[in-house]
């Protein structure tokens, strides 16, 4: 039993800060966080230029001989600036459902094109209807000669702005039962019939509404076999989990906090950190962060081990999401009125993030497997319990 | 990282777990109370030689870890065995720490001589609720700035004034100006010597809890497959299922932190003291919700004192409860984790 943590990246930190020093610049943070899109185009076209979006994938298909140890620092690095990739993100869940399930001439067509920076893949999931219930979309694709007519409209298609694709998910046999008659297909969002509408959230992102008018796209769009798109969505899953969380720049509130409190002083001129009241719920923070971490080292630590994965990332999301909710609460409590000031406001406390991340863990227990979907599973897979959503 | 134990530690593991089992059924916990000591199941646990398997071996001891302390800990919870052991080891690793006169140790060691530790620094005459008091033969007590070792009054282990209290534990007051007390240490060796051992104390504890939790979720879950409202079994319904999973989540969160801490211990990483304090505070919320939980889905039986759940439930708040509030423990956090003024 071992709990040293020892960073993987080390020996390629030197060089990744070497490239994020001559290429990346600083104000794309701020200009991601303006326009709400967490993916920077200008950034991507360079990650592709120096071969860093193709490291670790078989030359075949367009790998190059970048260390993917260097590649991962570099990401890092630029995550630790407060560079989102989301974009890149879903591209590469995509990426690796085509490697399992598409045909040779697929894997040749998508896979180079998107390591060479040309094509990027939004995921269309969830609709105005279904979220969770994912496998309820109406979204229908219909057959007709050697093309797909697609119908319907997809929501939370985040970055689609900037992406040359949507993954959608759509009803393919409209007779047979819920899980068996989806598809998935490769839909360019420069088709006729594709429409973005942006969709503005509380946490400042910008994500999206799309629509899809009689697309048509050809049967190489198709991922997959046709009606078995809920197996192929599973493959995806299994990535997200890889993708989802860059456990290096985890902020700790309660050490944010503890350093405000130090310096911040009462009326009567004593620290804030004095006062118990605040204290207690620092300390109750640091404990909590404590063990969302201890839950991610779990996570990450059993996939390396390449174990089949238990309960660990549904525990990890559903612990971490929820307690970061509560410590963004308290932290805009504890700073009393200064609390209030956003990151536009001269002076605010941590220039302001304390109130960008109030607003930002909302979707946190929503997105990538809601709290109840969660529990849920937990509750089914772990505990034994009795299935208690009614299966159709 | 490597968080697998090690085929030594699964074997101890198996081997606990086996021990407690057999050993410490809910009818050997519940004829032990309200003393919550069993004289007969603490030799056999002397015997096993769990008090000392931390204490070196060229000292008597079994040369094993913190961390195997925490698995003999974590199963003791799971089983509420009504044995001292996690006193006897913070305290015997305490006597044989400290320089100078060597017999109460190696008597400790040896088993012969059943020690604890006040938790609490003493100013008067009195150090008040000592954890196992009622059955120790010697008490180490921090007065001042002396670290010392208090031997009766009360003669051989017994009901040494012993007070009814929520966790049938066997906590007494001790009195000091009618025993026979040695000065152990002095000064700020003392001080420290005493801050160790309650850290000690704390991440033994913590591992105990987890135990605690760890049953108590699945008297719960038992129970919640088994009985029927409405026509089904109420495992199904949600309001219960996910109150269970965010036990569930909790129980690995502080079985994680627990033996984090432990490992810190034996690491002899600065940060051991604080991971010990906070394991205990993480442990014992959880413990004391899973156990209230498990207790509630009994419905009217979780209320009655035939159903096992209940002897949890008291633990899970009583245990902890020796060390003092919680809430105090939280607010110092912040001071030891970012300033660094105190382990």
């Amino acid at each position: 039993m071992d709990f040293w943590e020892s960073d993987d990246l080390a020996e390629h930190r030197e060089a990744a800060r070497a490239w994020v020093e001559a290429n990346v610049r600083p104000e794309w943070v701020d200009e991601q966080r303006r326009s709400g899109c967490h993916q920077t185009m200008e950034l991507h076209a360079l990650l592709a230029r120096d071969g860093i979006l193709a490291a670790g994938w078989p030359p075949q298909y367009g790998g190059g001989d970048v260390d993917p140890g260097f590649a991962a620092a570099v990401f890092d690095e630029c995550a630790r600036l407060g560079l989102h990739f989301d974009g890149w993100a879903t591209t590469v869940m995509v990426l690796h459902t085509v490697q399992h399930v598409g045909t040779e001439a697929q894997k040749r067509q998508y896979i180079p094109a998107a390591l060479r920076g040309e094509l990027l893949i939004a995921l269309g999931y969830s609709e105005p209807d279904s979220g969770s219930d994912v496998a309820a979309a109406k979204t229908t694709a219909v057959r007709d000669g050697a093309e797909w007519v697609v119908n319907g409209q997809k929501m939370f298609t985040s970055t689609a702005q900037v992406c040359s694709h949507v993954f959608v998910l759509a009803r393919t046999a409209p007779d047979a039962p819920k899980h068996k008659g989806l598809s998935l297909f490769l839909v360019p969002t420069d088709a006729p019939g594709f429409e973005v509408q942006p969709i503005h959230t509380l946490g400042g992102q910008v994500t999206n509404a799309t629509f899809y008018t009689g697309v048509r796209v050809p049967d190489t769009a198709l991922i997959g076999e046709a009606d078995q798109g809920w197996s192929v969505m599973r493959v995806a899953l299994v990535y997200e989990r890889g993708v989802s969380s860059p456990t290096s720049v985890e902020r700790t509130v309660a050490d944010d906090l503890a350093a405000w409190a130090r310096e911040a002083r009462r009326p009567d001129g004593t620290a804030v950190l004095d006062d118990p009241l605040v204290a207690e719920r620092i300390g109750r923070i640091a404990v909590e962060e404590e063990v969302s971490r201890l839950l991610g080292r779990w996570m990450n630590w059993n996939a390396a081990k390449g174990g089949v994965p238990g309960p660990e990332g549904s525990m990890r999301k559903l612990f971490w999401s929820e307690a970061g909710q509560r410590h963004f609460s308290e932290a805009l409590d504890i700073l009393g009125a200064e609390g209030l000031l956003a990151p536009e406001a001269p002076g605010a406390p941590a220039g302001g993030m304390f109130e960008h991340d109030f607003r930002n863990a909302v979707v946190t227990t929503i997105y990538g497997g809601a709290s109840e979907v969660l529990r849920d599973i937990i509750a089914e897979r772990h505990l034994g319990l009795p299935r208690s959503r009614p299966s159709l | 990282m490597n968080l697998d134990f090690t085929d030594d530690q699964e074997a101890l593991r198996g081997a606990v777990r086996e021990f407690f089992d057999k050993e410490s059924p809910p009818e050997v916990v519940r004829a032990a109370e309200p003393l919550g000591f069993d004289a007969a199941l603490w030799r056999k646990v002397v015997e096993l030689g769990l008090p000392a398997i931390a204490v070196p071996e060229d000292r008597g001891g079994g040369g094993a870890g913190f961390v195997e302390l925490a698995i003999a800990a974590e199963f003791l919870g799971r089983s509420l065995a009504p044995v001292p052991l996690i006193e006897a080891a913070v305290a015997t690793t305490l006597l044989t720490s400290v320089p100078g006169e060597a017999t109460p140790a190696a008597d400790a060691v040896a088993g012969e001589l059943l020690a604890t530790v006040a938790l609490h620094p003493v100013t008067g005459d009195v150090a008040r609720l000592v954890p196992a008091g009622a059955v120790a033969d010697l008490v180490v007590v921090l007065r001042g700035e002396e670290l010392l070792a208090v031997r009766g009054p009360g003669g051989p282990a017994g009901a040494a004034g012993a007070v009814p209290n929520l966790g049938a534990m066997p906590v007494a007051d001790r009195r000091l100006d009618t025993g026979e007390v040695t000065v152990l240490a002095k000064g700020a060796q003392a001080v420290a010597a005493h801050r160790r051992a309650v850290r000690h104390w704390e991440l033994l504890t913590g591992a105990a809890l987890l135990g605690i939790a760890s049953r108590a979720l699945e008297l719960g879950i038992d129970y919640v497959l088994d009985r029927r409202a409405f026509g089904v079994p109420i495992a199904g319904f949600q309001t219960v299922q996910h109150r269970l999973a965010d036990n569930s989540t909790a129980i690995e969160g502080t079985r994680l932190l627990a033996y984090k801490a432990a490992w810190a211990h034996d690491a002899g990483l600065p940060s051991a003291g604080t991971l010990a304090t906070m394991s205990l505070l993480f442990a014992s919320e959880t413990a004391f919700k899973t156990a209230s939980d498990s207790l509630h889905f009994h419905g009217g039986y979780g209320y009655t004192l035939e159903y096992d759940v209940q002897l949890y439930f008291r633990r899970a708040k009583a245990w902890p409860l020796v060390a003092g509030d919680r809430r105090v423990a939280y607010a110092r956090l912040p001071h030891r984790l970012f300033d660094a003024t105190e382990a």
